[in-house]
């Protein structure tokens, strides 16, 4: 494929271009197209943003009862560890 | 491989960034480094400038930056230390430590978990079953993967074990063939101009820029949810593969091996769900500029 890269062209090709996953010749068109054209590298950056929100996942706070729980448990281990010695 | 030039080597915050090696920057690894970014002044200026202004230079915002080949030996052995630390302070018994390993992966783990069984409930006590199996196999850690893989490895396979009492049988990878089999054009086709327009298939108008957003907005709690019920809402295999991708953080290899799936399937689901994720964020913030 040659000649410059449409937009809707353009977001099909987002996740493999994070992924350093497009050949050199399709990169460089990526990054050229993007140079040129605010839609996508808006379009882009939100992709990048949305990885970074996706990331803050992770910070969910535990229930309570499950970390009391979980910390009987280590409780339980430490003794029959101790007495398993 | 390694990427960053020496402007922004072992540098946060906004940097100033030579055209030179900004074309660099952008014709390298980039997209792996999504902490640099350049800030809107510096990406205006840097799209119209000519090829002879070599010596001017443009503003980038970097968040965090990998550090040299040696070096990240160097974060290696640190982390490997620490993973090391935390480890003997469990056999030690010591509560505190395992309290922080918790809250630091249990909200994760119940998400992974939630991947393999029926409900919350379920993934739940697969957690709790995971943390006992990690410390009854605390003695037999050693070190040779990190401690956060060795933990993801032991509630996979308790996760695994118990889907399959539950009568939940069906690999991931077999799932996946239909979710591939899907063309359904992934952004609405009324983005772009139709065709027989002079700028045919380019966008009918521009997606929000999300880092015009007010400051906190982007990361707000509010946000996060949307983002969470999107993932909720995916077909099953993509929402396997942007929750160990994007919320775990594991690496693609690691992915593929979990899930038994190829390289280029697997990114194609990462794709699709991506795609989504980032659609449904983008409506949630015109719905709230509009109201």
């Amino acid at each position: 494929m040659s000649g410059e890269l449409t937009c809707k062209e353009l977001v099909e090709l987002v996740t493999a271009y994070l992924e350093g996953a497009l050949p050199a010749h399709d990169r460089k068109r990526f990054e050229e197209h993007l140079v040129v054209c605010a839609g996508c590298a808006s379009y882009l950056d939100g992709m990048r943003r949305t990885i970074e929100v996706t990331g803050r996942l992770t910070e969910e706070d535990l229930l309570p009862e499950t970390v009391r729980e979980l910390l009987i448990a280590f409780r339980g281990w430490k003794s029959a560890d101790v007495a398993g010695r | 491989m390694l990427l960053e030039p020496d402007a922004i080597r072992g540098r946060k915050g906004v940097v100033e960034v030579l055209g030179d090696e900004l074309d660099e920057l952008l014709a390298g690894e980039v997209g792996r480094v999504h902490a640099f970014m350049l800030t809107r002044e510096g990406r205006n200026r840097y799209k119209k400038r000519n090829a002879g202004a070599r010596t001017e230079t443009y503003r980038c915002n970097v968040t965090s930056v990998p550090t040299r080949g040696s070096e990240l030996g160097l974060e290696r052995d640190v982390a490997a230390a620490e993973d090391a630390r935390i480890v003997d302070a469990l056999r030690a018994g010591d509560e505190r430590a395992f309290v922080m390993l918790v809250q630091e992966h249990g909200a994760t783990m119940i998400r992974v978990a939630s991947l393999y069984v029926r409900n919350r409930a379920v993934a739940e006590e697969v957690v709790q079953e995971t943390w006992l199996g990690v410390l009854k196999g605390i003695d037999r850690f050693e070190g040779r993967s990190t401690l956060k893989t060795w933990l993801f490895r032991i509630l996979t396979n308790t996760a695994t074990t118990r889907a399959v009492r539950e009568g939940r049988t069906i690999p991931f990878s077999a799932l996946a063939g239909a979710e591939l089999g899907d063309d359904e054009p992934l952004v609405d086709a009324d983005r772009f101009l139709p065709a027989g327009d002079r700028w045919a298939n380019h966008w009918t108008s521009s997606p929000l820029r999300f880092d015009d957003l007010p400051d906190g907005r982007l990361l707000s709690s509010e946000t996060v949810a949307v983002a969470r019920t999107a993932i909720e809402e995916l077909p099953e295999v993509q929402r396997a593969v942007i929750t160990m991708r994007d919320v775990a953080g594991f690496s693609s290899e690691e992915v593929c091996g979990e899930l038994d799936l190829s390289e280029g399937n697997q990114r194609v689901l990462l794709h699709r769900a991506r795609t989504k994720v980032r659609a449904a964020l983008e409506r949630h913030f015109e719905a709230a500029e509009e109201a």
